[in-house]
C-alpha cells in the first residue's frame, strides 16, 4: 500500500516541470537558432549606448546622407546622424514597448479574465465590454488612443495592450471555466476557502502556460504595431529613435538611402520572425493537445 | 446460481494465443508490459479477462486486434493464431482487412467511439462499403437487418439517427451490431457495460450472448467486475501485472480459486447481503433534509420554460455514526442532492440542516463559518486534488482557511497520514506521485481534517479497482467509528451500498421510490424500481467472498468482509 516513488519533488521542480520537455519530445534545430538571434538582438539593443559610435540623434550637416564607410558604418541619414548608432539604440525602445506591452495586456487581461470566468453574474457585463472593443480594428483603435494621450512611450504602450487585452480576456477566462468544474476546486469550496483564495492559488497556475504562449505573440504584435504607428506618425516622439520611426523618416529618402528603411526592417522582422517561432515551440511544448499523434 | 458450463470442446479453436510477449518500443531492458500470454478461445465460447487497472487487459485485446499504438508498444515475442492467420506478422493490408470481418471490437465508451456528426445507420453501412461489394440497397437491407437483431426500436427512426439522440444503451447496440455486421469469428468487448447503468448492463450483457449463440461468436470479454464474469464467463483468466496468473472454466473459479491473487480479488468483491445496522442513537439528526427541490433552467424572458426537474420532495435524515446511501442510476438525481447539500449548488426549494442551521439559503459569505460541518469526497481521485500543490497543502488547506496556525495545521497533517495509512515523509509530495487508491486516502484525509460532523462521499469508490474499493470501504468505515462522523453515501453500485448503510434512499428521475433500513429495502423491496435494480445487480446470487452461493434470497446479517 506504501509503495511511492520516492523521488521527491520541491517547489522549484514543479516550476521546471512546467516548462520541462514532454517525454521523448525533442526541440529542433529552428527554435535554437531562433532563440540564439533572438538573444543577439535584444543585448546587442541593451547594450548599444555603450557601443554605438555617436550620439543617434546627434546631427551633422557636414555628414548628410553618406554612403557606408568605416567611418559611419551604415552611412548617414539627411540630417547627418549616424544609421548605425540609430537602429541599435531605437531597437531598445522597440523591445521595451513589445515586452511591456505584452506584460501589461497579460496582466490586466489575466485580472479580468478570473474575474469573469468564475463570476457568472459579472461574465456577461465584461465580455460584452470586451466584445465590443475587439469589433473596432486594433491600429485604429491605437491611433485614437495615442491622439488622446499625446504620443509619449506610455501611451503607445497603452494604445498597443487595450485592444489586446480582451483576446487576453477570453484565453483566461476558458481555461477558467473549465478548471472551476474540477472536483478540486470544488472541494475547496467545501473546505471554506475565500474567493480570492481560490481564484489565484488554485485557478491562476492554470492559466500560466497558456499566457507564456499569448503573451509572446503579443509581444511580438506590438513590435510591429508600434512600428505602424511610427511610420503613421502616430507613435514616440521623432527625439527617440525606435526601428518605427526611423523607417518612417525614411520613407521619402527611399530612393537615394534604401539602408534607412532596410536595416530596421530587417532587425524587426527578424525579431519578429524569432519570437513567433519561439511562441509557437512553447505551444507546441505547453498545449497537450497539439502533441503529434500517431495513427 | 447457474454458470454457464456448455461443453465446447468439440468445436474449433478460433484464438491461440501462445507466449505473447509485449514491451515498450525501443527499450528491450524495460520490464515488459505482457509477459507471455497465453489464451484459447473456441466458436461459440466466452472468455473473460479479469484483472485491476494496468494489468494488461486492453493491450492483450489491441495486440489480438493489431492496434497497439506505434512508437509505445511492439510485439516482442510470441504468436497470436487466428483461425491460422498469424497476426503478429500481418501487414497492414492484411490487418486492416481482417479487422470487421474476422475481428471486431465494442468499446468501453460508445459516444466517443460513434463518429458524432454522421447518422449511426450510415455508420453501419459504411462498414459494408469498405468490406463487401453489396449494391447500396443491399447494404441498407442488411444494415436495418442487424439493426432489428440487437432489438432497436422502430429501426428505421434510429437509421436516421446521430449518436447524440440515442441513449447510452442504444448507442452500445449501434457499436454492438457494427461490429457483428459482418459476422465476425471473434468479437473483443473490452469492457462495454462499465459505463452503463446496471440494467441496461444487464439487457447488453444478454444481447452480447444471444448474439453470440445466433452466430457462434467466440468472446473475448474484458472486464473488471467479477459479478459481471460470473453472469456471461464459460472460462476466465485472471491477469495481474501482465501475466496470466489462473486460467480456469468459471465454476472451478468462483468456488476453488487456486492462486492467492484470484482469492484476493474475489475476497475483495462486495455481496448483495446487507450489513447489520448500526445501533440508532438517540441523539438529534447532523443533517436533516427537508423537502428537497432542484430544478435547473426554467424561467426564461420571452418563452418560459418548466425547466428540467433534477430532485424533488426529498426528505430523509442522518444521526451521528450512521450511513445513508443514497442510490440510483445515472440521471436519477443523487448527486443532484449531495452538491445541494454541500451548497456547490444552490437548491431552489426546500431545507438543508446541518448541525441544526439551516443552510440551503444562506449567503456565500454567513455559509462560510457552517463549511467545516460538512466535507465531502469525490469520485475522480485523479481531478479532486490539485495536482500542483504539496498533499501538505491540501491538507492543511481546510484548517487554515478557519484560523488554525500553520504549524498546528502541519502536524495535524502528519497524523491524518498515519490514520490513512500513508507514510508522514509522503506529505510533501505531488498528487501524480501516488496510485488512485493513496489519492482516496488523501483526499479523504483532506476532507476528515476539518473533524466534520458530516461525510458526503459522492461515488467515492466507484473509480477503484476492487481491492482498493474493499480497502477504501474500510477506512471509511474506520473514521467513521473513531470520530462518530455522520456519511451520506452515494452510488450506484447495489453492492457496495449493502456493504456500507444503515439505511438506503433509493431514488429514481428525481424522485425517492423508496427508502427504509438497508436490510428491509435490498431483501424486501417494495417498488419496483428498486426490485428492477436488485436483480439486475451482476451475480447477485454469488457470494464471492466465500466462494459460495448466497442461499436463497440475500440475508439479513453477516457477509461484511
Amino acid at each position: 500500500m506504501t509503495e511511492i516513488p520516492t523521488s521527491r519533488a520541491s517547489a522549484f521542480h514543479v516550476l521546471t516541470g512546467l516548462f520541462a520537455l514532454p517525454a521523448g519530445a525533442r526541440i529542433g534545430a529552428g527554435p535554437t537558432i531562433a532563440a540564439l538571434v533572438l538573444v543577439a538582438i535584444v543585448l546587442s539593443a541593451l547594450l548599444a549606448p555603450l557601443y554605438v559610435p555617436y550620439d543617434p540623434l546627434a546631427m551633422n550637416a557636414m555628414a548628410r546622407l553618406r554612403p557606408p564607410s568605416e567611418e559611419f558604418l551604415l552611412g548617414t541619414d539627411p540630417y547627418g546622424r549616424d544609421i548605425f548608432s540609430r537602429v541599435m539604440t531605437g531597437g531598445r525602445v522597440s523591445l521595451l514597448i513589445g515586452i511591456g506591452a505584452a506584460a501589461v495586456s497579460v496582466a490586466v487581461g489575466l485580472m479580468i479574465g478570473l474575474v469573469a470566468g468564475f463570476f457568472r453574474t459579472a461574465d456577461g457585463v465584461i465580455m460584452r465590454i470586451m466584445d465590443s472593443l475587439m469589433a473596432i480594428p486594433a491600429i485604429l483603435l491605437a491611433i485614437a488612443l495615442v491622439a488622446l494621450n499625446g504620443p509619449s512611450l506610455g501611451s503607445v504602450i497603452v494604445a498597443i495592450t487595450v485592444p489586446e487585452v480582451p483576446r487576453v480576456v477570453r484565453l483566461v477566462r476558458s481555461v477558467v471555466l473549465s478548471a472551476r468544474e474540477e472536483p478540486y476546486v470544488e472541494a475547496a469550496i467545501a473546505l471554506g476557502s475565500s474567493m480570492p483564495k481560490i481564484l489565484i492559488q488554485h485557478l491562476m497556475p492554470n492559466t500560466l502556460a497558456p499566457l507564456i504562449v499569448q503573451g509572446t505573440y503579443i509581444c511580438a504584435s506590438a513590435i510591429l504595431i508600434e512600428a505602424i504607428l511610427s511610420f503613421l506618425g502616430a507613435g514616440v516622439s521623432t527625439e527617440i529613435p525606435t526601428w518605427g520611426n526611423i523607417m518612417a523618416e525614411g520613407r521619402s529618402y527611399f530612393q537615394i538611402k534604401p539602408g534607412l528603411i532596410f536595416w530596421p526592417g530587417l532587425l524587426l522582422s527578424l525579431c519578429i520572425l524569432c519570437i513567433n517561432l519561439l511562441g509557437d515551440t512553447a505551444r507546441d511544448l505547453l498545449d497537450p493537445r497539439m502533441k503529434k499523434r500517431e495513427g | 446460481m447457474e454458470f454457464r458450463s456448455r461443453d465446447l470442446s468439440d468445436r474449433p479453436q478460433v484464438l491461440k494465443i501462445r507466449n505473447l510477449k509485449v514491451g515498450l518500443s525501443g527499450r528491450p531492458d524495460a520490464a515488459p508490459v505482457l509477459d507471455g500470454i497465453d489464451i484459447d478461445i473456441r466458436a461459440g465460447e466466452t472468455h473473460c479477462l479479469v484483472g485491476e487497472s494496468g494489468s494488461g487487459k486492453s493491450v492483450t485485446s489491441l495486440a489480438v486486434m493489431g492496434l497497439l499504438p506505434k512508437d509505445a508498444l511492439e510485439v516482442t515475442g510470441g504468436i497470436i493464431d487466428l483461425e491460422g492467420f498469424e497476426i503478429t506478422a500481418a501487414s497492414h493490408a492484411q490487418m486492416r482487412d481482417l479487422r470487421a470481418r474476422r475481428i471486431a471490437m465494442i468499446f468501453q465508451e460508445p459516444m466517443t467511439a460513434l463518429n458524432p456528426v454522421l447518422r449511426v445507420g450510415e455508420q453501419i453501412e459504411e462498414v459494408l462499403n469498405m468490406h463487401t461489394d453489396l449494391s447500396a440497397a443491399e447494404a441498407k437491407a442488411r444494415t436495418l437487418d442487424i439493426m432489428e437483431q440487437v432489438h432497436l426500436p422502430d429501426v428505421q427512426r434510429i437509421y436516421q439517427a446521430f449518436p447524440h439522440q440515442l441513449s447510452g444503451g442504444q448507442r452500445q447496440r449501434i457499436m454492438i451490431a457494427m461490429a457483428l455486421v459482418l459476422d465476425p469469428d471473434l468479437l473483443i468487448a473490452d469492457e462495454p457495460t462499465t459505463a452503463l447503468d446496471v440494467t441496461t448492463q444487464l439487457q447488453i450483457l444478454k444481447l452480447i450472448e444471444e448474439m453470440q449463440e445466433r452466430h457462434g461468436t467466440a468472446v473475448l470479454f474484458i472486464t473488471h467486475d467479477m459479478g459481471v464474469v460470473a453472469e456471461i464467463a464459460d472460462t476466465v483468466s485472471v491477469m495481474q501485472k501482465g501475466r496470466i496468473v489462473e486460467r480456469a472454466p468459471i465454476r472451478e473459479l468462483l468456488t476453488a480459486p487456486r492462486e492467492d491473487y484470484t482469492r484476493k480479488l474475489l475476497t475483495a468483491v462486495p455481496n448483495l447481503a446487507p450489513r447489520p445496522a448500526r445501533a440508532m442513537p438517540a441523539d438529534t439528526p447532523v443533517l436533516d433534509v427537508a423537502r428537497l427541490e432542484m430544478t435547473y433552467g426554467g424561467g426564461g424572458w420571452f418563452r418560459p420554460s418548466e425547466g428540467v426537474r433534477a430532485a424533488r420532495d426529498v426528505t430523509f435524515a442522518i444521526r451521528p455514526g450512521r450511513t445513508l446511501g443514497i442510490v440510483g442510476e445515472s440521471g436519477s438525481g443523487k448527486s443532484t442532492v449531495a452538491r445541494c447539500i454541500m451548497r456547490l449548488i444552490d437548491p431552489t426549494g426546500g431545507e438543508v440542516r446541518v448541525a441544526g442551521t439551516e443552510i440551503s439559503r444562506l449567503s456565500r459569505s454567513r455559509l462560510r463559518p457552517h463549511r467545516k460541518h460538512l466535507q465531502i469526497v469525490f469520485q475522480d481521485p485523479y481531478r479532486s486534488l490539485n495536482p500542483r500543490w504539496t498533499v501538505a497543502r491540501s491538507l492543511c488547506e481546510g484548517p487554515i482557511n478557519f484560523g488554525t496556525p500553520r504549524a498546528e495545521a502541519m502536524a495535524r497533517a502528519a497524523e491524518l497520514m498515519e490514520l490513512v495509512d500513508l507514510p508522514r515523509d509522503a506529505l510533501d509530495r505531488y498528487p501524480h506521485q501516488f496510485s488512485g487508491g493513496q489519492r482516496q486516502r488523501i483526499a479523504i484525509a483532506r476532507a476528515v481534517a476539518m473533524k466534520p460532523d458530516l461525510l458526503v462521499a459522492d461515488e467515492a469508490v466507484s473509480a477503484l479497482d476492487v481491492s482498493v474499493q474493499a480497502q477504501v470501504l474500510d477506512l471509511l468505515d474506520d473514521v467513521q467509528a473513531r470520530f462518530g462522523i455522520a456519511m451520506l453515501f452515494i452510488t450506484h453500485d447495489l453492492r457496495v451500498a449493502a456493504q456500507i448503510c444503515d439505511e438506503v434512499v433509493v431514488m429514481q428521475k428525481g424522485e425517492v421510490v423508496e427508502q427504509g433500513a438497508a436490510a428491509d429495502v435490498l431483501s424486501r423491496p417494495r417498488h419496483e424500481y428498486t426490485r428492477s435494480l436488485i436483480e439486475a445487480a451482476p451475480g447477485r446470487h454469488w457470494d464471492f467472498a466465500n466462494f459460495r452461493a448466497l442461499e436463497g434470497a440475500p440475508r439479513h446479517q453477516g457477509a461484511t468482509a
